[in-house]
């Protein structure tokens, strides 16, 4: 199990790479689109088919998008300038992170064994409660609907403004 | 943009269906199997996508203008807001205040299929006005090749 789960997350490293030093733009698409085939079959092989689903669709629908916007260009093509600060801060700052990251992850449970405190009362309870059989649906609509409620009126704003600066520049 | 070739149409006539049908699917079932309001909106949204892309950008703008999405938009949105409401006229807000049925039924628990449904119409309607935004107000280079001068002004 976590053999494969190490096996994709190379892959996504190795789309990430690509992606960001290929020259041609849509190529670079197109392997961004590795990274989130194989999150979505990421999840699904650790047993979380709503946000499989979710990775899937919502993947398919920005890849369509950046195709459309890199296709319209005629200059597909990108030029590097490599410049060495901007390296240096990378590398030390990944350093940081990294060093940071590993004293932190040490207090973490182990892989597979998490800490069910609350999400047990949940999975005890919710189907007597709620009579929903998705478990993911009864936590999104009834016990945490106030965390949907918030998603709901962030996409609903972000929608608008989108909305309104694409129509401000649109009228002459 | 006028659209593609004729096997592209053909393809994407009969395909949309099927398309629009899953949407639905997940869209109901939500409560029961995988899925939600969120994906299926999504979907919903990809299938329009697809006719726009196969038919040209008019064809599902004639259906659906760019100022009804927008209300459509609003009233997925309120619709959300309008349930919650309404369980604080029971109880408490969030309450779910229909009665819960049985488990693995198409009608039970309560007003989670009408949340479902209004989050689908929120997400699929606004994803739809985006991309026909995206479409439409495509004004930044004319195919001349120049910006515009008030690119700056708006």
């Amino acid at each position: 199990m976590e053999v494969l789960l190490y096996t994709l997350l190379g892959f996504m490293v190795i789309g990430c790479i690509i992606a960001v030093e290929i020259k041609d733009l849509l190529s670079a698409v197109v392997s961004v689109g590795i990274v989130g085939i194989c999150l979505s079959v990421i999840f699904l092989f650790l047993g979380a088919p709503d946000i499989a689903i979710v990775q899937v669709v919502v993947e398919t629908l920005c890849l369509i998008i950046l195709l459309r916007a890199t296709v319209q260009r005629d200059d597909t093509t990108i030029y590097k300038y490599i410049e060495s600060f901007a390296v240096a801060t990378i590398l030390i700052f990944f350093g940081v992170f990294m060093v940071l990251a590993y004293r932190a992850f040490e207090d973490l449970p182990p892989f597979g064994h998490p800490l069910m405190t609350v999400s047990q009362e949940y999975l005890k309870e919710g189907l007597t409660m709620t009579r929903a059989v998705n478990f993911v649906t009864s936590v999104l609509l009834d016990f945490r609907a106030y965390d949907t409620l918030g998603e709901a009126t962030v996409l609903f704003v972000s929608i608008l403004g989108a909305l309104a600066v694409l129509r401000r520049r649109g009228r002459r | 943009m006028k659209g593609m070739s004729l096997i592209v149409r053909t393809i994407a006539r009969v395909v949309t269906t099927f398309i629009f049908l899953y949407s639905a699917y997940i869209v109901v079932y939500g409560h029961i199997t995988p899925g939600g309001g969120f994906p299926g909106g999504v979907i919903l949204a990809l299938g329009v996508m697809l006719l726009m892309l196969a038919f040209g950008r008019e064809v599902p703008l004639r259906k659906l203008p760019e100022g009804r999405a927008s209300v459509l938009d609003c009233l997925g949105a309120l619709g959300f807001w309008a349930i919650a409401l309404l369980g604080l006229t029971a109880g408490y807000f969030f309450l779910n205040f229909l009665g819960k049925g049985e488990p693995f039924r198409l009608v039970s628990a309560g007003t989670m299929p009408l949340c479902n449904i209004s989050i689908s119409v929120k997400v699929g309607v606004s994803l739809f006005a985006v991309l026909a935004a995206l479409s439409i107000y495509r004004r930044f280079y004319p195919p001349g090749g120049e910006p515009p001068e008030d690119m700056s002004g708006g």
